[in-house]
């Protein structure tokens, strides 16, 4: 009798642990069945790729783009020794100074100033974040008159003052600077929205205690709103760093990397590289640089992040 | 607590100077748009008569209305795509349990460490391959599968509540059905701020359309204006503006629509 318990327990356990296991396989198809489509792009268009670029980045190429030599590390080699990379890579560098401070500080300002419950906040809301609806090359399209050399705003107002007239454009010591202002212009929008964001979810009732305490507006800012900021800000800081790592468009719209290759950014590099010299090894060694730089970038600033942010 | 008037002041001489300052470069292409070409040479601050001759001209003598509906397609295909792909995925990382979940997850996660420049190269070669040069095929299907919209749309569907999901699989309701009939329609907010996100983003794609394009087929109104600045030796700049206007009206129009939205959902995104 007691046999005969314990031998249908067991086959109970049996059956039941069969049906966990196929309810299991049954989800696990379904997760993925779910997820088929993402994954599927992901691996032709990201995934493969990026092996793609690594495996080029070690071979000559021919002008359709297929292997011809493997020649190791040479490509790296040579662009180590390459004035042209040289100068990209310091030209990049430069650009993210000028760009991702300037972005920041100008962002923040408006945010501060459109967080204001005054009548009418809403319009200069929408007028701050416009340039984000302005496209690269619309806004290329916008600059490039002001920089023109005689009709062109810029120059006519330093006439006005009678100060010289500036090549914004064609001269090799203003080209990188007058790029790097309209790129921040045209990122103004984005960060501004972020930031405005940001500083709608501090808690109010932190700035009525403050209030009560006749706290000053300087005192505020210092105290409350920078420090319950400073997520966003080190997400907007880290968003900046990268896109002004990736700028192409307003390059090949204002310069094409001229003069001197003075506004020759990386990107812009790796297309000229690629795609008007055919050389898809070379590019490709260019991009792997570029994809390293941006994961380091990205982990220094989590690692300094971590320590540095106020989170809630 | 009440502002004092002084202060009240600064802060809108503040304003209105930075909205004057932020706005002008788009205020100066949109004057210079009805102007003649002379007027601009002459270096005019304001048109003398509202002429909408340059819109005419730019098009009657370009394919931009062509580029524009080019780039309305690939743009609601993308948007589409997107939306589709990303709620699918995140359907499964909030609603469904299995194994491997949280590596996946993780995955979707890294793949937004890989710029899309890490991968160009290879990817031309691939819509090259494929025949997918000048097709929209070639300018949509790569940006389908998306990490930050998986993101967002799994961080609003987690606000749904379980019990909901568990009372639907004791009704019987299907994953599907529940996907669907549940779900989608309690998360409309977070779907429409990533919708006007991504028609944003491929409205004003660049580098892509630029290389997947060889001639006028699918070329998108970026590079339209490309071409169109290219051959600026006219010094035709009326003309040009006038392009440029046309090309940023619709997502200045959603952009305005969508604003607050946009805003406070880039926000979650961004911070949760």
């Amino acid at each position: 009798m007691t046999e005969f318990v314990i031998q249908s327990e067991q086959a109970y356990a049996k059956v039941w642990n069969k049906a966990r296991k196929r309810q299991r396989l049954h989800s696990f198809l379904k997760g993925l069945l779910f997820l088929l489509p993402s994954i599927l792009l992901f691996s032709v268009f990201l995934f493969y790729p990026l092996a793609k670029t690594i495996y080029l980045s070690f071979y000559l190429t021919d002008a359709s783009g297929a292997t011809t030599v493997y020649v190791g590390l040479e490509n790296y080699k040579q662009l180590f020794i390459s004035p042209i990379f040289q100068k990209s890579l310091e030209v990049t560098f430069l650009f993210v100074v000028y760009t991702v401070p300037g972005t920041i500080v100008i962002s923040l300002f408006l945010a501060l100033l459109a967080n204001e419950k005054l009548k009418g906040i809403g319009i200069f809301r929408t007028i701050f974040s416009s340039t984000m609806g302005i496209s690269v090359a619309a806004a290329s399209v916008f600059w490039m008159f002001l920089f023109h050399p005689t009709i062109g705003w810029l120059n006519q107002m330093l006439a006005t003052f009678g100060v010289d007239s500036i090549g914004w454009l064609t001269d090799p010591d203003w080209a990188l600077f007058s790029v790097s202002i309209s790129t921040i212009w045209m990122n103004i929008g984005f960060t501004f929205l972020i930031l405005l964001g940001g500083l709608q979810s501090i808690d109010r009732y932190l700035y009525e205690s403050a209030d009560i305490d006749g706290a000053g507006y300087f005192y505020k800012l210092r105290r409350i709103t920078i420090p319950m900021l400073s997520p966003t800000l080190f997400f907007v800081i880290t968003v900046s760093f990268i896109n002004a790592f990736q700028t192409f468009g307003q390059v090949d719209m204002l310069t094409r990397g001229g003069p001197q290759n003075e506004t020759n950014v990386i990107v812009y590099s790796i297309y000229q590289e690629a795609f008007m010299n055919y050389k898809h090894g070379a590019a490709s060694a260019q991009a792997i640089i570029l994809f390293i730089l941006i994961l380091l970038l990205t982990f220094i600033q989590f690692k300094l992040g971590e320590r540095k942010v106020h989170y809630q | 607590m009440r502002m004092p008037i002084y202060q009240k002041l600064t802060f809108y001489a503040l304003l209105v100077v930075s909205a004057f300052l932020v706005f002008a470069p788009a205020i100066i292409a949109l004057s210079m748009s009805f102007m003649s070409n002379q007027e601009i040479m002459m270096g005019n601050w304001l048109p003398s008569s509202l002429t909408l001759d340059n819109y005419v001209h730019v098009l009657e003598n370009s394919r931009l209305l062509h580029f524009f509906i080019n780039s309305l397609i690939v743009s609601l295909v993308i948007m589409l795509g997107q939306l589709t792909l990303s709620s699918l995925s995140a359907y499964a990382f909030v609603f469904i349990n299995f194994k491997g979940r949280d590596l996946l997850f993780f995955i979707f996660i890294a793949t937004m460490m890989v710029p899309f420049e890490a991968s160009i190269i290879p990817n031309f070669q691939t819509i090259r391959d494929l025949g997918w040069m000048n097709t929209y095929s070639g300018l949509t299907i790569p940006f389908f599968a998306m990490a930050f919209g998986t993101f967002l749309l799994r961080q609003s569907f987690k606000q749904i509540p379980k019990e909901l999901k568990e009372a639907s699989e004791i009704a019987g309701i299907g994953d599907w059905k529940f996907f669907l009939t549940v779900v989608l329609p309690m998360a409309k907010s977070s779907i429409v701020t990533l919708g006007v996100y991504g028609f944003l983003t491929s409205w004003n794609m660049y580098l892509w359309p630029l290389l997947a394009t060889t001639d006028d087929t699918t070329r998108t109104v970026q590079i339209g204006l490309r071409q169109l600045q290219s051959q600026e030796q006219l010094n035709d700049w009326g003309m040009i503006m006038a392009g440029a206007i046309i090309v940023v009206l619709p997502t200045l129009i959603l952009l305005f629509l969508g604003q607050k939205k946009l805003q406070q959902g880039l926000a979650e995104g961004a911070l949760k």
